[in-house]
């Protein structure tokens, strides 16, 4: 293996699976949502476009990219531009620190399912797609409108207190772990035997509510919400530039499942590996494992927002201020005391 | 269905009350088809609906409409023909008022005694131009407000005109 | 306007104001100061066109009014008018009004219930309840072949006889509704999210809603047990037995109530009204030219909305000289502002979805 291929060819090609890899997964949540929603409802969604509608979303992008770019007279021309573009930005590069399994051998090299790995990976990711909370703002401001503006005022405020609940689970766990680096993390659960999920299940839960909130998904979606505020901070976007919007609260998503899974629920780890009659089992690839759990866990996002009402947004901030930060706090102070007295 | 013309107690009561509060505005009164029905003038108005309101029990405003007597005798002469409609429930028991106010006229306003009336009185502005006075905000409500003409009046052609928004 | 308060527009195009209605709020951080209703964008001059048309006429333009609920606007007028021409409706007849009448309230709950939800969030109650609406519009477009704007209720009676397989098909479609609306019930009636929404949200006294002349359901949710089919019953709704529910805190949530509560009542009050259904003519004899000599009448029906009234003048011809509709959103939206002072912005939305206006009769 040269070293052209090893230094540049097959970082690059990384390069290009790290973003091709979150877009086709944003690509098969458009269809996914907008299919299981219908079949929720009672009613078909889209099937006409390709097989049972899986090309329906190749349709939607055509026609937004085809669709006139707006931008006002007033609007503030180089916010209103980069907020698409910093909201994409943020969960493409937290991907980068996500892994996706153990390094493959292919003859003597070794390659590795992460483009980089650090010993504070965890942190990085939060801290990457925190950053996205900036083209909220700048988008709702940018707009000069009065609707984008309190909707971003929104945003931004729910995003922030539920970070506070996101990082005290996630210490719970590097706690457990003890590290803060994912692929650490992910090898602990296989050592221990149980995954993180089922030894604290309140981490879990605290996780994945404030998981959907940040990434403003039903039932914590007033910030968008059409029948109240037309369409919150991204009202006045048209085009391409909603299209990033779009895909970016989608790319959000599969960031956060992909964590919950890692940090939860054992990655790439097959389940019961310890049990003989399901040895067969074996064969299939700790990818495929991870797809199947980042699956379900963005099937459950589609799930919720098909049945449940909204949350106001001051009790939305009630239940996180009063509720889920306590209860994150004593979840942490317990896991502290095990882990001490053990 | 149709109702029975039978005469009810409460209804003669509450039309000899009118008569002994508002003698000089009283011009006709009567029990008809279970309802209380009177004429009234125009200052006898609002004291005519607070006896009815605080004392027999009509509590409910339930609808004002106006007439344009335009080329028709009779009704008094005036332009215009205001009926107040209340009700009181349990009990089924209703009041007409009728006011005749002319086009230069005004009416006092019944908002401080219902404020159910409100909308109502902006309408009959709106479409009749009839003015009340003492409304908390009298303007129109389905015409835009550069508005000029009362559709509903029988001077008004079907068709709208043109000019104006 | 305050230092603090911003104005905000709702509407007129906006995906929760059922309708073309233009909302003028003034916002002082998220807190409602100030709702201004503005109507008049559906306005289409229906009571002076009524003007210029026949009795008959009249008819199906009254469908336009509560579009969602078109029979109980023809109810309302054509009583008035058979109380105007003295015209008595065979029995046979009201019956079948009330079976019509019902559906038709049957079919407007649903709407609202989904409209209402949907507005707070809960999408999917919006097609469990359009479903359920679609079987009892299938219905109509049996009856007399329109779905939404029906104007099967004509002067002297109805347009057309119930058949028996009308009314078994009637039967079974009562009989899935129960299911559809236990979903509904499931999904919402103990979620905590919907309790925090409609909960304590824009509540309004007895005193304060009949003063304002809000009617219908809102008003029972206070607690008020005026219902115009008891108070002053028409077409035989004397004949039946059902109860008028009746809520106790006049909040979001007890209009919500209600409002469920009557679709068990109408399934009730339509089974009995098919179980009776005498025999006899469903139309009375009337004249072709109708001419009524000049006199007025008025007559009110409790429709889905509220008390829904026309006020009609005859002038010995054949067209009426002044028609008047008591418009029961009309007079409900008034107590919007009553109800939006302090809550939260957010929830004028809720407010609005639990008054259940329509534009259509609200501008005439």
């Amino acid at each position: 293996m040269t070293p052209f291929v090893a230094d540049v060819l097959i970082p690059v090609g990384k390069i290009v699976a790290v973003i091709l890899y979150p877009m086709v997964m944003v690509v098969v949540m458009i269809w996914l949502e907008r299919r299981v929603v219908a079949l929720m409802q009672g009613r078909l969604g889209p099937n006409r476009v390709g097989f049972q509608g899986v090309l329906q979303p190749v349709a939607d992008a055509v026609k937004l990219f085809f669709k006139e770019d707006i931008i006002q007279r007033q609007a503030d021309r180089l916010l209103f531009n980069i907020s698409p573009l910093l909201v994409m930005a943020s969960s493409l590069l937290a991907f980068c620190f996500v892994p996706l399994g153990e390094p493959i051998r292919i003859g003597t090299y070794t390659l590795t399912l992460w483009i980089a790995e650090s010993p504070v990976g965890l942190l990085i990711v939060l801290g990457l797609s925190s950053i996205s909370v900036f083209g909220v703002i700048f988008g709702g401001w940018a707009s000069n409108s009065k609707y984008p503006l309190m909707g971003a005022l929104r945003s931004v405020v729910q995003v922030l207190s539920y970070e506070i609940p996101t990082g005290l689970t996630v210490l719970t766990v590097a706690f457990l772990a003890r590290s803060m680096d994912l692929v650490e993390i992910v090898r602990r659960q296989e050592s221990s035997g149980v995954w993180y999920g089922f030894l604290m299940p309140v981490s879990f839960i605290v996780f994945w509510i404030s998981a959907v909130a940040e990434t403003n998904r039903a039932p914590f979606d007033l910030p968008e919400a059409e029948s109240e505020l037309v369409a919150g901070y991204h009202t006045e976007y048209s085009g391409m530039k909603f299209a990033y919007f779009y895909m970016a609260e989608y790319a959000h998503m599969v960031l956060v499942s992909s964590l919950v899974v890692i940090l939860f629920f054992g990655g790439w780890l097959p389940p019961f590996p310890g049990v003989r009659a399901l040895d067969f089992l074996d064969v299939v690839p700790g990818f495929v494992w991870y797809l199947v759990k980042i699956m379900f866990f963005l099937y459950l996002y589609v799930w919720m927002r098909a049945t449940f009402p909204r949350y106001r947004f001051d009790s939305l901030i009630r239940l996180v201020w009063k509720w889920l930060i306590p209860l994150a706090f004593v979840n942490f102070l317990v896991v502290a005391l095990v882990r001490y007295l053990r | 269905m149709p109702e029975t013309g039978a005469e009810r107690p409460e209804l003669l009561q509450a039309l000899a009350a009118l008569s002994g509060r508002v003698p000089a505005g009283l011009l006709e009164g009567a029990v008809e088809d279970g309802e209380l029905r009177v004429r009234l003038g125009n200052e006898a108005l609002i004291p005519a609906l607070r006896l009815l309101k605080d004392e027999h029990g009509f509590s409910f405003f339930e609808d004002m409409a106006v007439f344009d007597n335009l080329g028709q005798a009779g009704e008094g002469g005036r332009r215009f023909t205001v009926v107040y409609r209340l009700y009181m429930f349990p009990g089924a028991r209703r009041a007409r008022l009728a006011v005749d106010v002319g086009e230069e006229e005004s009416l006092p306003s019944a908002v401080p005694v219902y404020r159910a009336a409100d909308w109502a009185e902006r309408e009959a502005f709106d479409m009749f131009g009839v003015r009340f006075d003492g409304h908390p905000g009298l303007r129109r409500i389905y015409m835009p407000d550069d508005f000029e003409g009362h559709p509903l009046r029988k001077d008004f052609p079907l068709a709208g005109r043109t000019g104006g928004v | 306007m305050a230092f603090n308060e911003i104005e905000l527009n709702m509407g007129p195009q906006h995906p929760s104001t059922h309708g073309v209605l233009r909302l003028k709020l003034a916002v002082d951080n998220e807190v409602v100061v100030r709702v201004e209703p503005v109507l008049g964008y559906l306005h289409r001059g229906m009571e002076k066109l009524w003007e210029s048309l026949t009795y008959v006429q009249v008819v199906p333009l009254t469908d336009r009014l509560d579009y969602l609920a078109s029979l109980s606007n023809n109810l309302a007028y054509v009583l008035t008018v058979e109380k105007l021409a003295g015209i008595e409706v065979p029995r046979r007849a009201r019956y079948i009004r009330i079976v019509l009448a019902e559906l038709q309230r049957l079919a407007s709950h649903l709407a609202w219930a989904g409209f209402m939800a949907n507005d707070i969030g809960a999408m999917s109650v919006l097609l469990y309840g359009f479903e359920a609406r679609e079987e009892i519009l299938d219905l109509f477009e049996a009856y007399c072949g329109a779905r939404l704007t029906v104007h099967g209720i004509r002067i002297g009676g109805v347009v057309q006889d119930l058949d028996a397989a009308l009314v078994s098909r009637i039967r079974t479609v009562l009989s899935r509704i129960p299911k559809r609306l236990a979903d509904i019930r499931a999904l919402l009636d103990e979620n905590r999210i919907w309790k925090e929404r409609t909960v304590g949200i824009g509540p309004i006294t007895a005193a304060d809603a009949i003063d304002l002349g809000l009617t219908g359901p809102a008003l029972r949710a206070s607690g008020v047990a005026w219902d115009m089919r008891k108070d002053v019953p028409y077409s035989s709704y004397d004949e039946i037995d059902f109860e008028v529910p009746l809520g106790r805190n006049g909040d979001c949530y007890d209009r919500y109530l209600v409002r469920l509560e009557e679709i068990c009542q109408s399934i009730r009050i339509v089974g009995q009204a098919l179980d009776g259904l005498p025999e006899g003519e469903h139309m009375a004899k009337v004249p072709r030219a109708l001419r009524i000599p000049p006199a007025e009448a008025y007559h009110a029906i409790e429709a889905p909305k509220g008390v829904l009234g026309f006020t009609i003048r005859s002038n010995g011809t054949d067209k009426p000289e002044r028609v008047k509709m008591r418009s029961p959103s009309f007079v409900n939206l008034q107590s919007l502002e009553h109800m939006c002072v302090g809550c939260l912005f957010p929830d004028v939305v809720g407010i609005l979805g639990s008054l259940d206006i329509v534009l259509g009769e609200i501008d005439k």
